[in-house]
Parts: C-alpha cells; sequence; structure tokens
C-alpha cells in the first residue's frame, strides 16, 4: 500500500503546524467562531450535542496495522477507548476536546493519519472499491488513481471554498462495489476495445433532501486525464453552483438543473481551454504510486485446503462465517475476510480500541499488514492465505468479532443519528440495535437470505436509506421520534432510489413493521429471489398492506 | 480605511493606493485613478479612458471574468469581490484572469479578506490584499509561506511535489 514519502510527511507537519496556530488564534480571539469554523471543519472537527467529534481521514478505505494500532491508541488516550466507522470509510472519535486536537494531529501524523479535508465545502476523502488489488474483477486497482486524486485535491486553491461538501468514489470494476452514482462524482474504470484504461464519468449523484442518481457525463475518459478532467467539472460547479441557499447548493442541483447534456457540455468546453499538460500527472508519477500498490508476496497454494474443509464440517459457526464473511480472492489459495462490526445488539461501526489492536495484529500476521474499511461499517483483511483462515478466524472470535451476518438482516448501516449528531431528528442506533436482535439467530437470517437495511437519524442521508433495501429515516413529529420506511432501493449496479411506503411508524413499532414486512416477502418470494427483487416484481401493495394492518 | 498590501516580487508590503473604489451612485472624481463596479464600468468606462484616467474595474463573483476579455489591456487592476468570506468564486476568477485570459496586471482581493485564505488567494493569482482583519505584511509573510510543498500547479509558480519528485528533490 501507498506509504508517505518525505514529501507527503512534510505536508502533514505543515498543516498540523498551520492549524496549531490557528486554534491559537482562536482561543486568543484573534478570530471569531464564524471565522473559524471553516478551518477547522477542514481539519475534521466538528461541534456534536455533547463535545467535538473529530472525523479522520482513511484514503480508499486502506489502513496498515501501525496506523489501526495508532487509532486505537488516539481513541483511548484522548476519547472514551473506541471509534465509529462510518459509510464514507473514515473513522470518527467523538469524545474530543478542542485543546487535545493538535496533539491528536500530530500523534496520527507520525504514521500518515490525519483529518484533512474530513468536512467542510471541499474535496472530502475520496472512496474506492473496498477489494481493491484483491478482486479478480477489477479492471484496474483505483487506488492508483485515487492516490493521485488524493494529492491533487489535497490543499486545491481554487477549490476549497466550493459552495458545498464535494464527495467521490471510484469503483474498479463493472459490478460496481462503491455505490457511485450516489456521489457528487462517481466513476468506474473501464478498458476500450484498444485496451486503453479509462474512466466512466458520472455527476451529480446525491442523497439528502433530494436524492438523484447521477448520469453519465462521459462515457470514456482516457485515465491520463482524470486530474485535468475533474478540475473542469470542478471549475464549472465552483463558478455556478448555488451559494445562495444550503439545501440547492450541491452539484447534482447544478446538474439537474442544467440537464445532464449541457452540463457536459459545459464540462466538455472548460477542459477543452484548460492546459491538460499542467495538470494531469506525469506517467512516471502514476508509474512510482502504481508500484506502491504492488501485490503483496502471494505463495503459490492450493485452491482447496483440506483443514478448511474438515473445521467447515465440524464445526457449523465456522462454515457459517466462511458462507457469509468469507470472498473469493484473485489469486488461488487465498481470500477476502470480512470482519463484521454489526454483531446484534452492538452499534453498528464501533470499534474498541482493544479490537483495533487485535485487528492490527491479525492484519500483520496473516494479512500482509493490511486492512480496508468498507462503506457499509464493516472492515476487512483482504488477502489471508486460505491456511491461515481457521487461525483469524479463532482470533476474530476471541474479541467478538466473528458474527457470520456479511450482507444479512442484522448487518444495518445506520449513522450516528440523536445520540451524537447535531443535526438528528431521531436515534438510527437504537433501531438498528432491536431489529438486529429480533433477527439475529442465524436460521431465520439465513432463510431471510441477503436484506440491506440502512438506517439515518435525518434527511441528510448519511446512513444511505434511500439505498437500502429497506430504508429507515427518523423524523420528529412534535417531539417523538418517528420513522419513515422505504423499499426497493440499493445503491449498487441495481442502483434505485426506494418507495416511501406510507405515512411515517412510531419508533416502537419499526421492529414489528420491518418482522411484517419479511414476513410478506417469504410469502411472495419465489425459490432463491432476494428481498428486493421479490419487492421489485410484486410491488408495493401487499407489502404496505402488511405493515398497516399490524399496525392497527 | 482599508490600508492596501501589494506583494511585489513575491514580497508583501505596505502600498500607497492611487484608486479610489467609486460606488455606483457616487460622484466621479474628476482626476485619479478610479475602481468601478463592471456596470459603471460599461457605461462610463470608455470616456475616462480615452481621457487618459487609470481604471480598475470592481467584479462581484457572480460576474464572468470573461465579460472584461477585451477590455483587459486596458485596464490598470482588477478587484474581485468577497461579499462574504467563505464564497470561493473569486479563485476559479482569478486563475481565469492569470491563466486564461492572460492578464498580468494586479488582481486585488476586496471585502470580506481574511489572513487565513491569503494562501489559496495568492496561489490563485491574487497579488493585492484590503484584508478585513489586522493582517499586515509580516502576517501575509507568514501565511503564505507555512508550507514547503505544494500537490498541485495553480496561477502561481510553484512547483507541485509530483515535478519535485521527478527531480529526485528531499530523502523522497
Ligand atoms: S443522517 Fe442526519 S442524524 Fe444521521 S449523522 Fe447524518 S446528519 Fe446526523
Amino acid at each position: 500500500m501507498y506509504r508517505y514519502d518525505a514529501f507527503d510527511a512534510e505536508m502533514l507537519q505543515d498543516r498540523t503546524a498551520e492549524f496549531t496556530d490557528q486554534v491559537r488564534r482562536r482561543v486568543a480571539g484573534d478570530m471569531t467562531e464564524d471565522q473559524f469554523k471553516p478551518l477547522r471543519l477542514m481539519n475534521g472537527l466538528y461541534m456534536q450535542l455533547h463535545a467535538y467529534m473529530l472525523r479522520v481521514a482513511i484514503p480508499y478505505g486502506t489502513l496498515s496495522g501501525a496506523q489501526l494500532r495508532r487509532l486505537g491508541h488516539v481513541a483511548r488516550t484522548w476519547d472514551r477507548g473506541f471509534g465509529h466507522f462510518t459509510t464514507r470509510t473514515n473513522i470518527q472519535l467523538n469524545w474530543i476536546k478542542l485543546k487535545d486536537a493538535p496533539a491528536i494531529l500530530e500523534s496520527m501524523a507520525e504514521v500518515g493519519l490525519h483529518a484533512i479535508q474530513t468536512s467542510g465545502n471541499c474535496i472530502r476523502n475520496i472512496t474506492a472499491d473496498p477489494y481493491a488489488g484483491a478482486n479478480a474483477e477489477e479492471v484496474d486497482d483505483p487506488r492508483v488513481w485515487v492516490e493521485a486524486m488524493r494529492q491533487w485535491s489535497t490543499f486545491h486553491p481554487e477549490f476549497s471554498y466550493l459552495p458545498r461538501k464535494f464527495k467521490i468514489a471510484i469503483g474498479a470494476a463493472p459490478n460496481d462495489r462503491t455505490a457511485a452514482r450516489i456521489y457528487d462524482i462517481g466513476m468506474k474504470m473501464r478498458r476500450a476495445r484498444d485496451g486503453k484504461l479509462g474512466f466512466e464519468v458520472m455527476v451529480g449523484g446525491g442523497l439528502g433532501r433530494t436524492p438523484y442518481l447521477g448520469p453519465t457525463i462521459r462515457e470514456f475518459l482516457p485515465a491520463e486525464h482524470l486530474l485535468s478532467y475533474m478540475t473542469a467539472i470542478m471549475r464549472v460547479y465552483n463558478r455556478h453552483g448555488r451559494r445562495d441557499n444550503i439545501h440547492k447548493a450541491r452539484i447534482k442541483i447544478l446538474v439537474a438543473s442544467l440537464g445532464a447534456e449541457e452540463f457536459a457540455r459545459q464540462v466538455e468546453t472548460e477542459w477543452e481551454a484548460l492546459d491538460k499538460a499542467a495538470i494531469d500527472v506525469p506517467e512516471a508519477e502514476i508509474a512510482r504510486i502504481r508500484a506502491s500498490f504492488a501485490s503483496p508476496a502471494f505463495k503459490t497454494l492450493p485452491a482447496i485446503n483440506d483443514a478448511v474443509e474438515a473445521l467447515k464440517a465440524a464445526s457449523r459457526p465456522f462454515a457459517q462465517f466462511v458462507k457469509h464473511n468469507v470472498l473469493a480472492h484473485k489469486v488461488p489459495g487465498y481470500v477476502i475476510v470480512n470482519v463484521s462490526l454489526k454483531a446484534p445488539g452492538e452499534v453498528p461501526g464501533d470499534c474498541t480500541s482493544d479490537q483495533m489492536d487485535a485487528i492490527a495484529d491479525l492484519a500483520e500476521r496473516y494479512g500482509f499488514d493490511e486492512t480496508r474499511v468498507h462503506f457499509d461499517q464493516n472492515l476487512i483483511l483482504p488477502h489471508v492465505a486460505l491456511e491461515d483462515l481457521p487461525a483469524v478466524y479463532e482470533g476474530l472470535r476471541a474479541i467478538g468479532l466473528a458474527t457470520p451476518n456479511i450482507g444479512l438482516t442484522s448487518d444495518i448501516i445506520a449513522c450516528p443519528g440523536l445520540d451524537y449528531c447535531a443535526l438528528a431528528n431521531a436515534r438510527a442506533i437504537p433501531v438498528a440495535q432491536e431489529i438486529a436482535t429480533r433477527f439475529a439467530d442465524m436460521e431465520v437470517a439465513e432463510d431471510i437470505g441477503e436484506l440491506r437495511i440502512k438506517i439515518s437519524g435525518c434527511i441528510n442521508a448519511c446512513g444511505h436509506h434511500h439505498v437500502g433495501h429497506i430504508g429507515i429515516l427518523g423524523v420528529d413529529k412534535k417531539g417523538e421520534e418517528f420513522y419513515q420506511v422505504s423499499l426497493g432501493g440499493s445503491g449498487l449496479e441495481d442502483a434505485r432510489l426506494g418507495d416511501i411506503i406510507g405515512p411515517a411508524i412510531a419508533g416502537p413499532k419499526v421492529t414489528d413493521a420491518i418482522e411484517a414486512l419479511i414476513n410478506t416477502y417469504k410469502k411472495e418470494r419465489t425459490t432463491g429471489e432476494r428481498f428486493v427483487d421479490t419487492y421489485r416484481r410484486v410491488g408495493l401493495a401487499p407489502f404496505k398492506a402488511a405493515v398497516y394492518a399490524e399496525a392497527h | 480605511m482599508p490600508k492596501l498590501i501589494k506583494l511585489i516580487d513575491g514580497r508583501p508590503a505596505w502600498a500607497e493606493d492611487p484608486f479610489l473604489a467609486v460606488a455606483d451612485e457616487d460622484a466621479m472624481p474628476g482626476q485619479g485613478g478610479v475602481i468601478l463596479s463592471l456596470t459603471r464600468f460599461q457605461a462610463e468606462g470608455e470616456g475616462l479612458l480615452a481621457a487618459g484616467r487609470a481604471v480598475g474595474v470592481r467584479l462581484e463573483p457572480s460576474e464572468a471574468v470573461e465579460g472584461l476579455a477585451y477590455d483587459l489591456p486596458r485596464l490598470a487592476m482588477v478587484a474581485l469581490a468577497f461579499p462574504k468570506f467563505r464564497d470561493g468564486r473569486q479563485y476559479s476568477q482569478a486563475t481565469l484572469l492569470r491563466e486564461r485570459l492572460g492578464y498580468t496586471g494586479e488582481i486585488r482581493a476586496v471585502g470580506d479578506v481574511l489572513r487565513e485564505q491569503a494562501n489559496y488567494m495568492v496561489r490563485c493569482g491574487f497579488d493585492a490584499f484590503e484584508f478585513n482583519d489586522n493582517t499586515g505584511p509580516e502576517e501575509l509573510a507568514y501565511v503564505t509561506h507555512r508550507f514547503r510543498h505544494v500537490y498541485q500547479r495553480a496561477a502561481d509558480d510553484k512547483t507541485p511535489i509530483f515535478v519535485e519528485r521527478m527531480k529526485g528533490g528531499a530523502d523522497a
């Protein structure tokens, strides 16, 4: 994986010094809170309900063992001994004191971690396919390009005071695992017929109050022009995006009001006028970055391991773990291990400092020192030898992280909601906990099969509820927590926004409503059909009838 | 009265302001340099220039710099207004003035201009500042030299890190 060189390290040092000085000016009263706010936001510091929250960037979701261990250390030393992984593949620390922020940033910078541009109206941490470098289907390793973009977008003088925040994702394979169409810019790697590498470019997706799936504005962008083309998009947006109304300031509104075609025309015109050669990074630099993502030294191993097969036959939990959490790797004899942070009853995405240490140990010992964060708020050990799988499983079990529920009902995405977030209407975490607990039984969960439930505590949609097979949105009704339920959404290859089923449901009734939906699915499904496909085939009526009949 | 700081050969210093900012409703002074809004410049600029007066134009962030393309060679300066320090359109305006329109004259930041954004302004081509806080030349020099490197090209002449790397600089 990419390791920061002397230049990257000096950038981090200078940034820490800059922020330390900015905090000093603020404390001395040399700046107002209004003037300080965008500066601290661009360093990931939010004022939340109870304290400051620090959001740490995890570019393309990749962490070394040392970095993960350092996050554990920071959480233990300056927070309450745990962190929260988000749908943006960042980690959030919820109980930070402003005066500690410079020391935290300094500690993190030692291992190449930072909070640069994790908030504010700038280009945010960029996400990539979580299985990059391990997935046989990928066209190219997207991290190479995301790293080039990370550098280009860091402290970009022209694009740091945009109309609104700006989020970018790059998918690596035809089978999109990044939910690219719900980003301000989503890209998918492609190869042209002549073998040239490039991207499909989608612009103007986003959730929140006005959800859109981003339209494609260019079918094929030659990879070497990635940064100049991004510059053209950003410039059109920076000049013409709305600044008069915060709810209309995202690029999706500009794209929707101009129309995708006209927006694309403006971008192309700007791009033609740009000095591409000055902006695009030369091949040698791409090659340098690429070298840092070279495959680890995989051994030649048999594709089937007898000990693993024997353990699967002997241990039901292990067999379930393999079935649900372990994926094929591009190299025979290796697997991808998903680590669920969704043990039923726990807070989705939360991870304690001790767990971080233990996962870092496992990664160093069995996983070429690499871990990933998945936007489903789970972790990944991307390169595990099959022969080490039993040991990894045991290691995870020992820290309570071997729940075999990836993609099942209890693998719920939930934003921090009213337990932490100053913008929330309602709690999200307890709703997730209650549903997960009710469907914790493996037999029940396996019978239901793939079901993606996503919960947001307000319309900002950090929990991606619009693209949940079942989406749950917290709304406030005269001080009481109600939840609006939607069905049929997806952010992946079958991208679609969910349909709202009817009036919002009172908090205590939500789990019953989910059960009614699941029972309807069981009644209506054909053999092997997923929940979302049954819904899309039979439509809203039977689901709606079931939920509102039970509510009476 | 706001005081003017200019970059002379990249070094900030206090400067005499030879221009008077004339609001749309103000009477036109009989002599001396003036800074006009785009509307007033379009109405009265021709006459003033013909009379040999130094004329600058103040653009609001919503006004396209391309509209000045024809007049740029005759302008004494361009002021870009920051109604709020958080507005970011001026960074694109300045970049386009320098890179696309080849403008080499003064680009001045006016309005809610603050120290902590000044480095980005300089990188995008601003070379004159009317600060709205207590920033002086020393403070400006400090914030524009905080970073030893830059990651990307902009309208200044800084060498991006990817070029420094190829030259084998630092101990990268
Ligand atoms: S969706 Fe709303 S409540 Fe949840 S984290 Fe985002 S802003 Fe907060």
